[in-house]
């Protein structure tokens, strides 16, 4: 794949030449006259075009976005439990045009990577030099039996912020005291690994003061998890006999639902949940699998150091979307991953190799109000994955005043992590 | 929490293609491992599953190092007539476990 980069790269630097007419300055007019185009406009595009800017003020850069506004999924299990407003996590892209980006609000359809264009549902296209895909993820509608897109208006996700989250929380709202609340986890990888056990802490919060006879069921097809201990005992100590999780060494696999009778089905067992929130298996958004940069894993293959795809040239992959090793997929993670992205694109574009990145990550989870805790780690290539080099998990055991530190780092944290996308 | 899990339907029309499923808590230490100091990390395993129907064994599978832990074993049999289904385990160290559940045929 090296070789074909290195080719087009070449090819690039030709065509300008015919209009330069001098051969070494050329890879410094292509620079100046480079497009590059990002589709999706979440935390990883919506940094990585900003970083492209800002490394390179001369970039053509355009985001494409169909939707308006974003609506961010950090902090949204908080607004599934009345403690946050859908606002609140609610961002626009009237910044990011202000940087100079081309902000087009429609649907990318398709990718054609011989031509380098991106075609709109209206037909029009749209010519880059490099092209960033940061669609995150896509819902598999396929993958568990019962659970189609129309099953979640009866079973809400709720793991794409915005109405599936409001509709989460009305199910919550509206059921009577003594419910069960069934949350379904599907195996990995999917986007925010502990975000289902924070949603069972959070939903737990709320039970407790409002519905306190009820009990949240996690059904779950992983055995272990991220930050486990943490959870578990915030569990004892918060929501005793409230939560229960079946692993899945224990048959917590979910393998089919009924939507009409709001029944989960494991390998072991059959539940009838008041409120079922079922989260299904992910893939790459659909515009990675539409590029041909998704393999057959539903993820996209990256190089670790430039975020190139592995399928295809001229195109990066960063977020959600991408096959990162050890890196959990989190909007952390494709912020960080869409800065160093942009940096590698810019010395692509002017001949130099890119640098060796070295990504932070933070994942914070409040397990109720004023007790959180976080996972903080450094990211670095190795051979040819991202491994971690370097993971603090916040201390077991820990004083109130310490949990209540990071509940104030995990705000501070959503301000930074949303200024540097959208503010 | 058990450690044997299996799922059989209850009842069935006598024919009938049912399905088994069976799920038993084990470490399945490989015996190729090494702790920091060298010393190799003991085989522990299970080594074979017997399914008998009243009485008559109907399935067996010998297992190796190579299975994950925590065996999820799944197969599928006709049904002729009521009774009761008998798992077994045997393993390593003298591991044995057993459990039974029973069917209906109509």
């Amino acid at each position: 794949m090296a070789v074909t980069r290195r080719l087009t790269r070449r090819d690039v630097v030709r065509g300008a030449a015919v209009v330069a007419a001098a051969t070494l300055a050329c890879p410094a007019f292509a620079q100046s006259a480079a497009r590059v185009a990002v589709i999706g406009g979440g935390f990883g595009g919506a940094a990585c075009a900003r970083a492209l800017r800002r490394l390179d003020a001369t970039l053509q850069v355009t985001l494409i976005e169909p939707n308006t506004t974003f609506t961010a999924c950090p902090l949204s299990n908080e607004v599934i439990a009345g403690l946050r407003e859908l606002p609140q996590q609610t961002f626009t892209y009237d910044k990011v045009a202000a940087d100079g980006i081309v902000v087009v609000a429609q649907a990318a359809k398709r990718v054609d990577a011989q031509a380098r264009t991106i075609g709109f549902g209206d037909d029009t296209t749209l010519s880059y030099d490099r092209l960033v895909l940061a669609p995150g993820i896509e819902l598999r509608f396929d993958a568990l039996p019962g659970y189609d897109e129309a099953a979640s208006a009866q079973m809400p996700h709720a793991w794409k912020a915005g109405e599936q989250t409001m509709l989460l929380r009305r199910q919550l709202e509206a059921m009577d005291d003594g419910g069960l609340v069934v949350i379904a986890v599907p195996a990995a990888p999917l986007r925010c690994p502990p975000a289902p056990y924070e949603r069972a802490s959070l939903i737990a919060h709320y039970l407790k003061a409002r519905k306190p006879r009820s009990k949240v069921l996690v059904l779950d097809a992983k055995d272990t998890y991220s930050q486990q201990k943490l959870f578990e005992n915030a569990w004892k100590e918060l929501y005793p006999g409230m939560i229960e999780r079946v692993a899945l060494s224990q048959g917590g696999r979910v393998t089919s639902v009924n939507p009409a009778t709001n029944e989960i089905v494991t390998d072991f067992g059959n539940y009838t949940a008041a409120v079922a929130n079922v989260i299904p298996p992910q893939k790459a958004g659909r515009i990675a699998e539409i590029a041909g940069a998704a393999d057959h894993t539903g993820w996209c293959p990256i190089d670790p150091v430039s975020f190139a795809s592995k399928l295809v040239p001229n195109v990066y992959v960063i977020g959600d979307a991408c096959i990162a090793g050890g890196i959990p997929k989190s909007a952390s993670a494709a912020s960080a991953q869409g800065k160093a992205c942009a940096a590698a694109i810019v010395n692509a574009l002017a001949g130099k190799a890119p640098d060796t990145p070295r990504l932070d990550g933070a994942c914070y989870n409040t397990v109720a109000p004023g007790y959180a805790f976080s996972l903080k780690g450094i990211y670095q290539p190795k051979q040819d994955q991202y491994a971690e080099s370097e993971v603090t998990t916040s201390p077991v055991e820990a004083s109130r005043e310490v949990r209540q530190r990071e509940a104030e780092q995990a705000l501070e944290w959503f301000k930074t992590i949303t200024g540097d996308a959208f503010g | 929490m058990p450690s044997a899990l299996i799922n059989v339907p209850a009842r069935a029309k006598r024919g009938d293609v049912i399905e088994i499923k069976t799920l038993m808590s084990h470490i399945m230490e490989t015996g190729y491992r090494h702790i920091a100091s060298g010393e190799v990390v003991p085989r522990d395993i299970i080594t074979s599953f017997t399914c008998r129907y009243n009485g008559t064994e109907i399935f067996r599978a010998d297992l190796y190092p190579a299975i994950a832990a925590n065996p999820f074993i799944t197969f599928f049999t006709t049904v002729t007539e009521s009774g009761k289904f008998e798992f077994e385990w045997i393993g390593d160290r003298g591991f044995s476990e057993t459990a039974s559940a029973s069917i209906l045929v109509e």
